[in-house]
């Protein structure tokens, strides 16, 4: 694939045949870290390379799957200087029902699964995070990021993924209850999740923001949407690909590309959507997530302005935000 | 089916004789002004509307209807009680204050049970011994949580949200107000309260009970009138939490309107619950839980049992003990102790249900109704059980808020699971069997907030309740109950 400089109003057949014809000149080589990454500078501008390293194509995550948006449609994640660093998808309305029911159907499995193995592929993603924690700093720098926050992102992305791993078994013993019924019955409350929940993530941190708000959900047994950040959209992408890694059962989590102007409504109005999480939004959008969620009564979280760097921005309090108490009664006798 | 031997003929050999209980030790004035900063003011506009005794269809008082500015002064009242006395005062206090509210409630509480009766068109034998006793538990039990909210969140500080207001309905008038006002008080929050129009005097009488414990004035602000009323409460500017309790219609537009506000809500909504009756249950049990389930308080109830799925080998049996026992049920005057089943709360109430009759019947649905008699005046409905009827017909689908139950049978479990759950809403469900697995598999597999297993239409200021889905969100008692009237840092 070759490199090309683009943009939405300049992406017609003729200007990108052109491109891919002239480009790249040999001073714009660039060496690739699994992405399109910065300019060698000096001495190795100019030399001829070795090898020319693969590119990777940024696709959506819906039901355990890697598909393109099925509009077809793309934006150009693009830097400073004009240069073209990725086509992300420009997810539809058809790509969020799609995955809306993918989710759905992932519901019931996950919903029932032992919190003990919801614990162990929380903690596997971890696993599979350190891993490749080079890439996804790379990726950040990438997008803007600076090294040193870009690493120390990645790092607390790992953290968080175990917090909320170790959460998954315990925060049932910690926000249930039985309840001293004055009549002759056993009585207890528990936690059960929403079900289906769809997430704006948060636009200013691409990869803790989206993690800090996904994680507490499945972590208690719900399946998600995530729209990932529209600026910061690559680390969304690949990780997905640690989730595939981890052993998340298809559907579980299910991540979207594209522009949240476009798809804010819809995540809100989704009548199987069962509540909606918004990481940052400006006043107007959050206004009308609102009003669009009483369609079906959805349950609104709105978290923006959150630090998500810092350790006050992970509690089980995330977790129980999408759930719902449910109280069952039996009668004590013979 | 034939009766069986033992059937007691209550219509011939068996006569009730009238057991009216005593009305004359209580007091309803013939005016009633709003409550506002801990005195009794009439509206500004002098707009008044009558509360009626459904039974009867007379005037009981005339009450006072609370405009924009009424709102206004018990919103400032609020505040101000909030700011200079609530939240200054220790919250071991508060509690004292609490407590002093659920005695006094024990102290009066049949008078209290006769006027919800008189008011509301509910037996006395469940105002008596549900609802009043119930309302003071509440007020009790919140109490003792006033000085340990750092008990029931753990890692954060519990802080009160300021103002709250609160919309109650017209089938549980003073239930719905201690479940509203309990938990709003003990956790430091001061209160302005909008009872149902056609259910206002034991929200009224509460006011004076909250005068008369000498609670500081403007704690508790009483406003009454119908939606504009509720609308305003809303809409108010200085109003930090909504606590809503009604619709579902309702609910989705005070739920819209909030929108973009910053203000906290609560709303607890309708409900379609099933009541599941396995093959394996104690058959005559669970004919007692259906009938509980549906025909509690005229079936007014969110959380009703208003869909009874059979398991097919005991259809029969269960429909002909269900027969039988619907033929038992005595309607008529509320405040006679042997009344079962009450007035409906209003003419327009009954002229939904009585449409629904009409939806059911033109659907297909085999409709079969005790054989009772119905007293002269008032709004009454015979207890109704539709049969032949399929998940997708509307007396299936839709609230009734009446005694009307609906019947579908089913053969495997998972075809109960699944018809279930085929509605939106998500507030209560039954499931009767004897068998302890497949009660903790139905129950989780219910998407409802109350479950029932082997019982009914339980409540209790410790248990919390409140729905999944359409049914609204958050809960209300317990230890759950107090979230929604606080914000944790």
């Amino acid at each position: 694939m070759a490199r090309r400089r683009n943009s939405p109003q300049s992406s017609s057949p003729s200007r990108l045949r052109e491109s891919i014809a002239v480009r790249p000149p040999p001073s714009r080589t660039r060496e690739r870290v699994g992405v399109r990454t910065q300019a060698r500078k000096g001495k190795d501008a100019g030399r001829t390379r070795a090898r020319v390293p693969v590119a990777k194509t940024y696709k959506l995550y819906i039901d355990g799957k890697f598909p393109r948006s099925e509009s077809g449609r793309y934006y150009p994640l693009q830097r400073d200087d004009d240069l073209v660093i990725a086509n992300v998808c420009r997810g539809s309305r058809k790509d969020f029902r799609d995955a809306v029911v993918a989710a759905r159907n992932a519901c019931g499995p996950w919903s029932q699964a032992s919190a003990y193995l919801r614990g162990q592929i929380l903690y596997r993603a971890a696993e599979m995070l350190e891993g490749r924690s080079k890439q996804f700093a790379a990726e950040l720098t990438l997008q803007g990021v600076e090294r040193r926050r870009a690493e120390d992102e990645v790092t607390a992305t790992i953290d968080r993924l175990v917090y909320y791993a170790g959460w998954a078994d315990k925060y049932q013993q910690v926000f249930s209850a039985v309840n001293p019924v004055a009549t002759s019955h056993f009585n207890f409350s528990v936690l059960e999740p929403m079900g289906v929940v769809a997430i704006v993530a948060p636009d200013s941190s691409g990869l803790l923001g989206l993690v800090s708000n996904v994680a507490p959900a499945v972590a208690g047994g719900n399946t998600c949407v995530v729209l990932a950040s529209q600026s910061l959209p690559l680390c969304a992408v690949s990780f997905a690909e640690v989730l595939h890694a981890a052993d998340f059962p298809a559907g579980v989590i299910n991540v979207l590309t594209g522009l949240k102007e476009e798809l804010i409504e819809q995540f809100a109005s989704h009548m199987d959507v069962n509540a909606v999480i918004c990481g940052d939004a400006d006043a107007a959008a959050e206004r009308k997530i609102q009003e669009l969620a009483a369609d079906n009564i959805k349950r609104v979280v709105l978290r923006g302005g959150v630090d998500w760097n810092v350790a006050a921005a992970q509690s089980p309090y995330a977790i129980s935000d999408t759930q719902e108490t449910k109280t069952t009664w039996h009668p004590i006798g013979s | 089916m034939a009766r069986p031997e033992s059937k007691l003929e209550f219509d011939t050999d068996w006569k009730y004789s009238p057991a009216p209980e005593s009305t004359d030790h209580i007091r309803i004035d013939p005016q009633y002004e709003l409550f506002i900063g801990g005195k009794f003011v009439a509206p500004r506009e002098r707009q008044y509307f009558d509360t009626i005794n459904p039974a009867r269809e007379k005037t009981l008082a005339r009450v006072a209807r609370a405009d924009r500015g009424d709102v206004d002064r018990a919103v400032v009242a609020a505040r101000r009680a909030y700011v200079r006395a609530w939240s200054k005062l220790k919250p071991a206090e508060r509690g004292k204050y609490l407590y002093r509210i659920a005695r006094m409630l024990q102290e009066r509480s049949r008078e209290f049970a006769v006027i919800e009766s008189l008011d509301g068109g509910k037996p006395i034998r469940e105002s008596r011994d549900v609802d009043v006793p119930l309302a003071a538990a509440h007020f009790f039990y919140y109490a003792g949580w006033a000085d340990k909210l750092e008990y029931a969140f753990p890692g954060r500080r519990a802080s009160p949200l300021g103002v709250a207001g609160q919309i109650i309905p017209w089938n549980f008038p003073l239930l719905m107000a201690a479940w509203k006002i309990a938990p709003a008080l003990a956790c430091g929050n001061t209160v302005v309260l909008k009872p149902a129009e056609t259910t206002p005097l034991t929200a009224l009488k509460l006011a004076e009970l909250m005068r008369d414990v000498d609670l500081p004035p403007g704690v508790v602000n009483i406003v009454t009138g119908a939606g504009d009323t509720g609308a305003a409460i809303v809409e108010h500017p200085d109003v930090d939490k909504i606590a809503f309790t009604g619709s579902t219609e309702v609910g989705r537009l005070i739920q819209r309107r909030l929108a973009g506000t910053g203000k906290h809500y609560t709303l607890e909504l309708g409900g379609k619950a099933a009541n599941v009756i396995f093959a394996d249950a104690a058959i005559d049990q669970a004919v007692e839980g259906i009938v509980n389930g549906i025909f509690f308080n005229q079936g007014h109830v969110c959380c009703a049992g208003s869909r009874l799925l059979v398991q097919e080998s005991v259809a029969d049996e269960v429909i002909a003990k269900l027969k039988e026992r619907m033929e038992t049920l005595i309607v008529g005057d509320p405040l006679d102790k042997n009344t079962d089943i009450g007035a409906i709360n209003s003419a327009a109430q009954l002229e939904k249900i009585e449409q629904y009759l009409r939806i059911g019947q033109a659907e297909g649905g085999e409709m079969y109704q005790s054989s009772c008699s119905l007293p002269e005046t008032g709004y009454w409905c015979r207890p109704t059980l539709f049969s032949g009827v399929s998940q997708s017909n509307r007396v299936v689908q839709e609230e009734i808020f009446g005694p009307v139950l609906s019947m579908q049978t089913f053969r495997t479990f998972q075809e109960a699971l699944d018809k279930a759950n085929n509605t939106p809403y998500g507030l209560s469900g039954g499931v009767w069997t004897d068998k302890g697995a497949k009660i903790f598999k139905m129950t989780r597999g219910i998407r409802a907030g109350v479950i029932w297993a082997n019982t009914f239409n339980k409540f209790d200021p410790s248990a919390p309740f409140g729905g999944y889905k359409e049914s609204g969100m958050g809960r209300e008692g317990g230890l759950h109950g107090l979230g929604a009237y606080v914000e944790l840092y």
